[in-house]
């Protein structure tokens, strides 16, 4: 089983979030970056699958060269190859086109995303890249099973969830409790400078969408404190005050 | 030229989102002068798609056959792309359900559309721009999207738009689905869905609580809180990492991010990944015992006392109150 998993390159979730030149330019300075959470979750659950000869585990990632220390993390972690494809990502459509292009010529059996990157939010990019290749896409899925020539695949509905089979090849977007993230040791960690990774040019496509500018959340007001003998008025005040109750 | 909106059902009934794509799509046809479309897929009743005129819906589009009674994307996918040709819809409108959000892209790669995912706000249209606001870094911030491409796709967050009745009489007609058989590669096995809980990410209101609970035992109180408010319950993330609580229920940057009318925040520190997933609350009320906790800094309403005491209080309060209503 051949086995592709997307990565994308993301601030550390403890990062506070800023903008430059005049709300138009995400502020880099001082960021830390790493895999999408959720990509992480992806990995592991490759890994898992592959574990024992039963597969190899490949992942790539559309970006510059400043991604390498993420994908040698990816490759620490257990990955046995990587393609990183030269540029910038400039939005999901243009990600997923190159993501398409690769995995067509490599003939993975399964494709798996994060449910969504945690910088972007799109969760885009696994369905694009579904319907770029005509495969089934099952967006945002909590557990994976292969059994022989299917995959047995939960996913997240509204108060609930479903439980479908599809054959391969196919992609998913994972989610929390697909498989807990993997830490690389020591051995990962060395053998992770010596792997291939190579690198793709991109291809081009036309643009459909552009971010012009971004805003930060609205400070709330100063909170107004309630004596804890007397929660009869914060129910007052969401009612009376608040009118969400 | 028309304006379409995909109207998701549950077991044949249309939920509060599905409205609020309506209405959504209804004031984005007003500003185009143009007519507003719904497709419904799948088995429902007459009377239920008639009632979509009551949002603005001027025609209503239907597919319903047995392959296409349960959710299968690309079949739902085709579907929508082919009505949206058909009806020379300039921009398509889904809500940015679990279904929503592996639909519409698929739907923007078939007609080569921008697409905005998880929208808060109406579209600006001025000087020929269509510009789009949007939930990015997870609720730390908004991008404003420009979609450039001819036809334009948006998918809604739940409960950032209000539902508004425009009413109108719908024309309701049979649509011919333009599923291909590979379409239909994957097969549901199983539907589950707990009737007697209120879903997580379009609630309007939620109960939330953390480590400060102390441990699963004690959640009792939460939930009967939850049930008395009629509101979904949720947790932060190292309470769902130990098992307390399913993985659906944890709220933040790496779980669900939430947009209700009311947060309630209980035995939770506020850490910046925690409220990421709660910036788009409308009024945060916290519970902590240490006066200290971040979370009183973004808290609309906050109380500093002993969960185990507050809660319990609380509940009385609000039964008292509904006996009273
Ligand atoms: C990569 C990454 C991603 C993350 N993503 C998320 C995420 O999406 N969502 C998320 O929630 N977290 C996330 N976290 C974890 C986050 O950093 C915090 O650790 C977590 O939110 C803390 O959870 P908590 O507030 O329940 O627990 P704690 O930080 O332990 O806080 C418990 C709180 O309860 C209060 N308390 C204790 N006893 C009582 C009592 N009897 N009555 C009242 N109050 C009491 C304490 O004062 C304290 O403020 C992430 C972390 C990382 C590294
Ligand atoms: N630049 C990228 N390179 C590789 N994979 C990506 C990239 N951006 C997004 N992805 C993948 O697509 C998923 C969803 O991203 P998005 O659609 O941007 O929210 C991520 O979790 C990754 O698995």
């Amino acid at each position: 089983m051949k086995v592709l998993v997307c990565i994308s390159n993301v601030p550390d979730t403890t990062t506070k979030i800023t903008f430059t030149d005049n709300n138009t330019q995400f502020n880099t300075a001082g960021v830390q970056y790493i895999i999408n959470p959720y990509d992480e979750i992806a990995l592991a659950r490759a890994i898992e699958l592959c574990e024992g000869g039963n597969g190899t585990v490949t992942v790539v990632n559309v970006g510059e060269a400043t991604t390498e220390p993420t994908i040698r993390k990816a490759l620490a972690i257990g990955a046995d190859d990587a393609i990183r494809i030269n540029a910038a990502p400039r939005d999901a459509y243009f990600v997923a086109k190159q993501i398409a292009k690769i995995a067509q010529e490599g003939s993975y059996d399964m494709i798996l995303t994060g449910r969504e990157s945690i910088d972007y939010n799109g969760s885009q990019v696994a369905a694009m890249v579904g319907e770029f290749l005509n495969i089934p896409s099952i967006s945002i899925v909590k557990k994976i099973t292969v059994d022989g020539e299917t995959v047995v695949i939960e996913r997240e509905i509204e108060g609930g969830k479903e439980v479908i089979s599809t054959p391969m090849p196919f992609i998913s977007s994972c989610a929390e409790g697909v498989a807990e993230p993997k830490i690389p040791n020591m051995r990962g960690i060395m053998s992770a400078r010596t792997k291939p990774l190579s690198v793709v040019e991109p291809i081009e496509i036309a643009k459909l969408a552009q971010v012009t500018a971004y805003e930060t959340p609205a400070a709330r007001g100063n909170v107004k404190m309630i004596d804890a003998a007397d929660p009869a008025k914060l129910v007052e005040a969401l009612h009376s005050e608040a009118k969400v109750i | 030229m028309s304006v379409l909106v995909y109207v998701e059902n549950a077991e044949g009934k249309f939920k509060k989102s599905t409205f609020e794509a309506v209405s959504y799509a209804k004031e984005v046809a007003d500003k185009l002068n143009t007519n507003l479309v719904a497709i419904s897929i799948g088995n429902v009743a007459d009377a239920t798609l008639a009632d979509l005129g009551k949002y603005g819906a001027n025609k209503v589009l239907f597919v319903s056959n047995e392959k296409l009674k349960t959710f299968v994307n690309q079949a739902y996918a085709s579907i929508i792309a082919s009505a949206a040709k058909t009806e020379d819809a300039k921009v398509v409108v889904l809500s940015a359900s679990f279904s929503g959000k592996g639909l519409a892209p698929r739907i923007a790669v078939k007609l080569e559309a921008g697409l905005v995912d998880g929208a808060v706000e109406l579209p600006e249209m001025t000087d020929g721009k269509f510009n789009v606001k949007k939930n990015a870094f997870s609720g730390k911030a908004f991008a404003h999207v420009e979609l450039t491409s001819d036809r334009k796709i948006i998918s809604l967050v739940p409960n950032s738009y209000k539902v508004v009745e425009k009413p109108v009489t719908a024309e309701i007609t049979a649509f011919e689905s333009t599923a291909a058989e590979s379409d239909f590669q994957v097969m549901v096995r199983e539907i589950v869905r707990a009737s007697d809980k209120v879903s997580l990410p379009d609630a309007e209101l939620v109960v939330s609580a953390g480590r400060g609970l102390k441990g699963p035992e004690n959640w009792g109180m939460i939930e009967e809180l939850a049930n008395l408010l009629g509101a979904a319950t949720a947790c932060s993330k190292p309470v769902s990492d130990a098992g307390w609580r399913p993985h659906e229920e944890h709220v933040g940057q790496t779980g669900i991010a939430v947009s209700p009318n009311l947060y309630i925040a209980i035995g939770i520190s506020g850490a910046i990944q925690h409220l990421a997933g709660v910036s788009s609350s409308k009024v945060i009320v916290v519970i902590n015992k240490d006066a200290e906790a971040p979370f009183f800094k973004v808290a609309d309403y906050g109380i500093v006392g002993d969960a185990f005491e507050v809660v319990p209080k609380l509940i009385e309060a609000i039964r008292k109150f509904k006996e009273a209503a």
